[in-house]
């Protein structure tokens, strides 16, 4: 069931062609299964949700980064720099 | 300012230079360190301490990989240290090969046409439905959800998965920083981001 680069069906069942779609997001692919992917996305509804729902949940986990550094952390760590500073 | 920029003003202590190293890294190295102890206060510990060792090992640093890469490095190193001291042990190479071994399925395979099926071998029988674009993937709600989802991965996947997506790391600086393998991690990945999704699809049926 798992396509590799040293057995190249034809064309993907479903099933085979959702164990390629995170690689595929990642250009990780070679250009034979990338291509096979490709072909099969455009006859397969169905995939085409499910790479959609696949490229959502990466980028929806980027809102998992919150950004900026409170200030005592800052403070703290200017500190501890300038006692190594002057050591 | 490039790595070797940040070098130079580094070693010769420059302060500005710091504090921008730590304002453009703080956060995620305090993320990651939460990966492996057991609490944010202790992750915010080891950060600290990561900060005075770079400081100290500066003259040690090859550029044989990125200066983040090495940051990451001893970072991780002394998270494991301190995890270990805390009586949780990881022992990352080992879970690595286990975790991406064996026949994991991204979907249930039920959810499949099975593959002596005449016409569509397997192909969807339950196929996946449109999620409502109207659904606020920033909200609360999903944001927990995810959170949850990552959190109950394996470790190892849940480590890479928030490296590669939740922090954007690219993929090389992955393998380098968790010393797995490049195919390990592209399996990882796969498996963890197929049981993110799954979990959002589970959670818009439901709605």
């Amino acid at each position: 069931m798992i396509v590799t680069e040293n057995a190249l069906p034809e064309d993907l069942a479903c099933k085979e062609a959702v164990e390629l779609f995170s690689d595929y997001l990642d250009g990780a692919l070679s250009e034979e299964l990338s291509a096979l992917c490709e072909a099969h996305l455009r006859e397969c509804s169905p995939c085409v949700t499910y790479l959609d729902q696949l490229r959502i949940t990466v980028r929806s986990l980027r809102v998992l980064v919150m950004n900026g550094l409170p200030d005592e952390v800052k403070q703290t760590l200017l500190v501890r720099f300038r006692e190594f500073k002057s050591q | 300012m490039t790595d070797a920029d940040t070098l130079t003003a580094l070693r010769h202590l420059d302060e500005q230079a710091f504090t921008t190293l730590v304002e453009k890294n703080q956060q995620q190295m305090i993320r990651i360190a939460s990966l492996y102890v057991s609490t944010r206060a202790s992750a915010e510990e080891v950060t600290q301490e990561t900060w005075l060792a770079v400081l100290r090992q500066l003259d040690q640093f090859e550029g044989r990989s990125s200066l983040k890469s090495w940051i990451f490095r001893i970072l991780i190193n002394r998270a494991i240290t301190r995890a270990k001291k805390e009586g949780r042990t990881i022992v990352l190479s080992a879970l690595s090969n286990e975790e991406a071994s064996g026949d994991e399925p991204a979907v249930d395979p039920s959810r499949f046409l099975p593959d002596t099926h005449p016409r569509w071998p397997g192909h969807w029988s339950d196929a996946p439905q449109p999620w409502t674009p109207e659904t606020d993937l920033l909200g609360t709600e999903v944001r927990s959800l995810l959170a949850a989802a990552i959190e109950s991965l394996p470790p190892v996947q849940r480590q890479v998965i928030t490296f590669r997506d939740v922090e954007g790391i690219d993929s090389r600086e992955v393998c380098n920083v968790l010393g797995i393998t490049e195919t390990n991690q592209r399996v990882l990945l796969h498996r963890a981001r197929a049981k993110v999704r799954n979990a959002l699809e589970q959670y818009f049926r439901e709605k």
